[in-house]
């Protein structure tokens, strides 16, 4: 079970707006960028995963928030196959029902 | 099934349909031929007749064998023990009895490697806690092929005081019957035998009693006080004698197509077989396909005349993928299992394997493009 993983730093909330960049953006954390894969079965929410990957950076943190049971052990897969690194998993429940968020830092 | 146990199957509708508990001609030969059949498979098992023991079919026969030892040791404790990757026979029970007595500790999942082998030293711990009746680990697991370490296993249960279930369900007639075990589960349709008929071995000394009163002739019925259809157990027992006298050559046979079809799924893109390479069954493969969906390749395989299983959960009722695959940490979409039948029920075995492996790019293309999979 995946659940439980702490919360990793890169995934915090983007930086407040009207915040002055500092004179070394590098290698500060880079923002989250959400893939909104509730309601889709696989392997969809893998390919929508793999899809942004593409379009992200090394060092992106991706947050794939799911509702397929399937993605709890796809998600870590597919960052082990593709060499990836698997963040952890946090379920979350709220007045649109429940899915998990999935985090997936690009190492390249 | 076994084309000589069909026959037998046949022939016994006509010396076998008696009641063999009744006193009349027909009856007692209806309970020699059980007699026989129950001689054949304890010779085969290397156990005594008296020992082995029917069930209605294979997923009973295990359930039943973890509930005779719980049953046993009721004043002893309630706690069991199994394998993450066991048949949902052992997990579904397993799970109902901890969330029924609001204990989740009375039921402990064991992980696995990745390669679907047990974690020894986990299974180790486990089996200290106090109050530990009953453990259960499969011989192999049906799913993915890979073997279990038994030896090791059932060593750590007896130096705990904790006897094992072995599940042999997908094993039986594929490799050696296992001697590592303090009760024994199998199916006939492992060995090419008829639906409808599971086994169980109760060793002498192993403290194991299913709930209620005992039979008055428990010579017929055994331990589970099940009397099976008697034309189902001499079926079974002819299928036992056929499958051993070929189980060697059927298995070598085996175990060289799969390693075929291993290299021809492992040579596709993002494409990960699952399971031990060596250390599993002979007839099992398994493999996931990245990008792809599980039930359009079960549908594209089947247009093609190949009737393949997967552990997908697009392909599932529950619409949860498959447990052993989730515990294996394997991809679970895109997921193909194939089981090769016995050569003695299909003759045609290696040609269908040559041009299944020959499928196998082409139909994961397909789906895959299907979908819209990305080139990343």
């Amino acid at each position: 079970m995946v659940t439980g993983v702490p919360e990793p730093g890169p995934t915090q909330p983007t930086p407040r707006p009207g915040r002055v960049p500092t004179r070394r953006p590098e290698p500060g954390p880079q923002p989250l960028v959400v893939v909104d894969a509730r309601g889709l079965r696989c392997p969809l929410p893998v390919i929508r995963l793999a899809q942004r990957a593409g379009e992200c950076p090394a060092g992106a943190v991706l947050e794939v928030l799911a509702t397929d049971p399937a993605a709890r052990a796809d998600i870590p897969a597919w960052c082990r196959m593709k060499a990836q690194e698997f963040l952890g998993a946090q379920d979350h429940t709220g007045p649109d029902g429940e899915h998990t968020a999935y985090h997936v830092r690009l190492v390249g | 099934m076994d084309p000589v146990a069909r026959q037998t199957l046949l022939a016994a509708m006509d010396a076998g349909w008696a009641d063999p508990r009744r006193l009349y001609a027909e009856a007692s030969t209806a309970r020699r031929l059980l007699d026989q059949a129950r001689e054949v498979l304890a010779q085969g098992l290397g156990v005594r007749p008296s020992e082995v023991a029917f069930a209605p079919d294979g997923p009973t026969a295990v359930r039943w064998a973890m509930e005779g030892l719980l049953h046993a040791a009721r004043r002893r404790g309630a706690r069991t023990v199994a394998s993450a990757v066991e048949h949902s026979a052992v997990l579904a029970p397993g799970r109902h009895r901890a969330t029924t007595a609001g204990d989740p500790s009375l039921f402990v999942e064991v992980p696995v490697q990745p390669s679907g082998a047990l974690d020894l030293p986990a299974w180790n711990a486990a089996l200290q806690v106090p109050g530990t009746v009953a453990a259960a680990l499969q011989q192999a697991n049906g799913e993915v092929g890979t073997m279990q370490p038994l030896e090791d296993a059932w060593d750590a249960c007896r130096r705990a005081g904790v006897p094992l279930v072995v599940d042999a369900q997908a094993c039986l007639g594929r490799t050696g019957a296992p001697t590592s075990y303090d009760v024994l589960a199998g199916d006939a349709q492992s060995w090419a035998g008829p639906g409808g008929l599971g086994i169980l071995v109760v060793p002498e000394g192993t403290r194991w009693a299913l709930p209620g009163p005992p039979d008055p002739d428990g010579a017929l019925s055994g331990p589970t006080r099940h009397t099976p259809w008697v034309p189902l157990a001499l079926a079974a027992a002819e299928a036992w004698q056929q499958t051993g006298a070929t189980l060697d050559a059927d298995a070598r046979e085996a175990t060289a197509l799969v390693d075929a079809l291993r290299a021809a799924a492992a040579a596709l893109p993002d494409t990960e077989v699952v399971g031990d390479p060596v250390d599993r069954l002979p007839h099992i493969v398994t493999f996931s396909a990245l990008y792809a969906d599980g039930e359009a390749i079960v549908r594209e395989f089947d247009r093609r005349g190949f009737a393949v299983a997967s552990g997908s959960a697009c392909t599932a009722s529950t619409l949860e993928p498959s447990h052993v695959l989730a515990a294996m940490g394997a991809l679970t979409h895109g997921n193909v299992r194939v089981t090769l039948p016995l050569l003695r029920v299909a003759g045609g075995r290696s040609e269908d394997v040559a041009r299944f492996a020959e499928a196998i790019p082409a139909v994961v293309a397909a789906v895959r493009a299907e979908v819209g999979a990305p080139r990343w």
